[in-house]
């Protein structure tokens, strides 16, 4: 081979390695000087959370949540919902914060529009979102605290946790984590987070008078407030026009009150709540997740 | 106090549409009095803002003209008994924008005679003392935005007013109640508009008015002429037609020249903006003392047996109107509340009439358009139609993206939801209905 040409390679090979070791030297430096130095308990908190990036936490995403409960001595250990109990105790233990009990929640929508078979006041032309139905003069069921069945939660939820069926909201109870994003998107305010160990719970919303509610639906809530006398352990209240449940009271009465309130409700909308196994045993005695 | 009809640029600049006027239909009817029915039901949220508070029992006998809900919280003015009656309940009704909202129902009394009021001089009364009087009678913009006159009567300090416009161009399709107002209360409009004069403490008015309406033009010429005095000048404008012109920004540009600044006030220009059925409420309100508790509305449309320019008490219920004109014809499709571009469509006869109630339509399949919307195709006819210069398009699309939040650069805060848009869109797309939603959602955001 032509010395030459082997000259002129091997120049250009040398020329190169200077380049590379200039420039990598260099960035060494760099890296070390202007190193941004994190503390190590933020990656791991962070390895420690699902990365699910559902937001429930009400910061941006996992890494937001990680860097707020490590450097923010007020941020709770348990906002992580989608990690429940095992997340929360594992963050806990790592940023050495006391652990507050995690409650096992689910979304539950408090409507019965199906059975209560609420009639439509109108038809609705226009873009099919639950908001969208809402502003035009309230949606078009005749009950104005109904479900819209648009299916706006269905879509907002980030696990595919709700199913519309036939226009109305089931959640799964094995894929919801109760992050509370169909709670804040749903512009009726009906979806609400409820403890899997509660006893009873109400699927109606209405904060309508009785005879409203008459007229328009066959079981919705008419406030009689049988169930509030009935209670003996005072957890049932009737606030704002609307059945409030104080579900620790009620589980801490426990069952010899043998559920008076279910027992007492003329309209059959007090109902038994039997939590997450009973639902995924699929147990039939006619209880539905969402009313 | 001429009229010029050939005024070089007689119409606002941007965008705007020619949809069909349909006035015919009630333009030649005179005001006609409905006779009270025996309840009426008063809703607290007449404008804009928190509902007033009762200041009666159920069971309480009431006065004409009695004050019945006293402002507590905010803006406001107070709600007014139209007929003399008794208080059935006080409880909730439906409103066409809030769906529910609370409201006082009253048991016509019929053995009651109606109220005298009598005539009173207002020439030396004191700016403040007529403005008062405005609040007290319950007098909020009639046009359609109810926003409490007394307020907008009272600017800025800062703010140095020059003109008042009055604005009489009615350009909703079908609503004839101003037109009616203008042709047959001329006088008592100019009086009205003099009095507001008094109030600002100013001296010139100018009445824009679309040409579409040679008769209301030529009553409030004669009128301005034969009731005007020296020191006020009075001038009545013919404008070309184009919808939106009775928005308040555009009239201005349309009878001023003067362009209001985004987000800013008609007063940010020494501009303030009547109706020209406001004038004539505040006529009543200063020289008889009586409150705002009557409105004249158009009954209209093909749904309806007959169509009609109606005086009627605040608080009657559309079932009442419908009686009395005869009821609905076969093939009604849509009630709406409010012209056919801005207004609520609305499904219950049991509703009842407010102050801002400007008309009833009752439209047949013919009359609208259900057909459903598809994909913006990027035509930009919307661009061309919207008044304000805003991209309806695009906010339609961010919203249909979910991405409703991050609208606020296009001006959706700027948008009035005068329809323009939605008016001329091939793909049939609700874009008003979008801007509200991204109007909802930014706001949320904020």
């Amino acid at each position: 081979m032509d010395a030459e040409l082997i000259k002129l390679a091997l120049g250009g090979i040398a020329l190169l390695a200077c380049i590379g070791l200039f420039f990598g030297i260099g960035l060494a430096i760099a890296a070390h000087k202007f190193a941004v130095e994190t503390n190590p308990l933020i990656e791991e908190v962070l390895e420690s959370l699902p990365l699910a990036q559902c937001g429930g936490c009400g910061y941006p995403g996992c890494e937001g949540y990680a860097i707020a409960v490590v450097n923010d001595p007020e941020v709770p250990p348990n906002l992580c919902f989608p990690g429940k109990e095992k997340v929360a105790n594992t963050v806990a233990e790592l940023t050495g914060k006391k652990m507050a009990a995690v409650e096992d929640q689910i979304a539950l929508v408090r409507c019965s529009r199906e059975e209560g078979r609420v009639s439509h006041k109108h038809e609705y032309f226009g873009f099919a979102s639950c908001t969208a139905a809402n502003i035009s003069f309230g949606g078009p069921s005749a009950c104005q605290y109904a479900c819209i069945g648009l299916g706006e939660c269905a879509e907002a939820c980030p696990f595919d946790a709700i199913d519309m069926v036939e226009n109305f909201p089931e959640v799964n109870p094995d894929k919801c984590v109760s992050c509370g994003i169909c709670v804040k998107t749903c512009p009726k305010t009906i979806i609400e987070l409820q403890t899997l160990r509660a006893r009873v719970y109400v699927p109606c919303s209405t904060k309508d008078l009785g005879k409203t509610v008459k007229a328009v639906c066959k079981v919705g809530c008419i406030g009689c407030k049988m169930c509030v006398k009935a209670c003996p352990a005072d957890a049932v209240a009737y606030e704002d026009n609307n059945v409030k449940i104080d579900h620790k009271a009620c589980i801490a009465y426990g069952p010899s009150c043998e559920e008076a309130c279910v027992t007492k409700c003329p309209r059959d909308i007090f109902r038994h709540y039997q939590g997450r196994q009973a639902i995924a045993r699929g147990a039939a005695d006619g209880l539905k997740m969402a009313g | 106090m001429t009229t010029s009809f050939t005024f070089p640029k007689n119409t606002f600049s941007k965008g705007g549409v020619h949809p069909l006027e349909c006035k015919e239909l009630t333009a030649g009817k005179a005001i006609e009095v409905m006779p009270v029915p025996a309840e009426l039901e008063l809703v607290l949220t007449q404008h804009i803002g928190a509902p007033c508070t009762p200041n009666v029992a159920k069971k309480d006998e009431l006065e004409e003209g009695a004050v019945i809900a006293e402002v507590t919280k905010g803006l406001g003015v107070p709600v007014h008994s139209p007929v003399a009656g008794k208080v059935k309940s006080i409880g909730t009704s439906t409103h066409p924008m809030q769906v529910s909202t609370p409201s006082i129902t009253i048991v016509v009394d019929r053995e009651a005679s109606a109220a005298e009021y009598t005539k009173k001089e207002w020439q030396n009364e004191d700016p403040q003392v007529l403005l008062g009087k405005v609040r007290d009678a319950g007098i909020i913009g009639i046009g359609g935005a109810g926003f409490p006159t007394h307020v907008k009567l009272a600017p800025p300090k800062n703010m140095k007013i020059d003109t008042l416009v009055l604005n009489g161009a009615e350009c909703e399709p079908y609503i004839t109640a101003d037109q009616r107002h203008m042709v047959e209360h001329p006088a008592e409009i100019i009086e009205g508009a003099r009095i507001i004069l008094r109030i600002l403490g100013i001296s010139h008015c100018i009445i824009g008015i679309e040409s579409n309406k040679p008769d209301a033009i030529d009553a409030l010429t004669k009128a301005a002429s034969e009731h005007g005095d020296s020191a006020c000048q009075i001038e009545v404008r013919s404008l070309e037609v184009k919808y939106p012109q009775g928005s308040e920004k555009q009239l201005i540009e349309s009878v001023t020249g003067r362009k209001v600044p985004a987000y800013a006030l008609p007063s940010a220009i020494g501009v303030v903006v009547q109706n020209v059925s406001t004038a004539k409420a505040i006529y009543d309100a200063v020289v008889f003392e009586k409150p705002l508790y009557e409105k004249v509305i158009t009954v209209s449309g093909r749904g309806i047996e007959r169509p009609a320019n109606l005086l009627v008490k605040v608080g009657t219920k559309v079932q009442d109107v419908v009686d009395y004109l005869g009821g609905i014809r076969p093939g009604l499709k849509k009630i709406v509340l409010g012209g056919p571009m801005m207004g609520f469509a609305v499904s219950t006869l049991d509703i009842p009439i407010t102050k801002t109630t400007s008309s009833i339509l009752f439209l047949t399949e013919d009359e609208i358009d259900t057909s459903p919307h598809s994909a913006c195709i990027r035509c930009g006819w919307c661009l061309d139609a919207c008044p304000m210069g805003l991209e309806p398009k695009e906010v339609g699309i961010y919203v249909e993206a979910n991405h409703a939040e991050e609208t606020e650069p296009f001006g959706v805060f700027e948008c009035f939801e005068c329809g323009s848009c939605a008016y001329v869109c091939p793909a049939k797309r609700p874009l008003v209905q979008f801007v509200r939603l991204a109007k909802m959602k930014a706001k949320r955001n904020q």
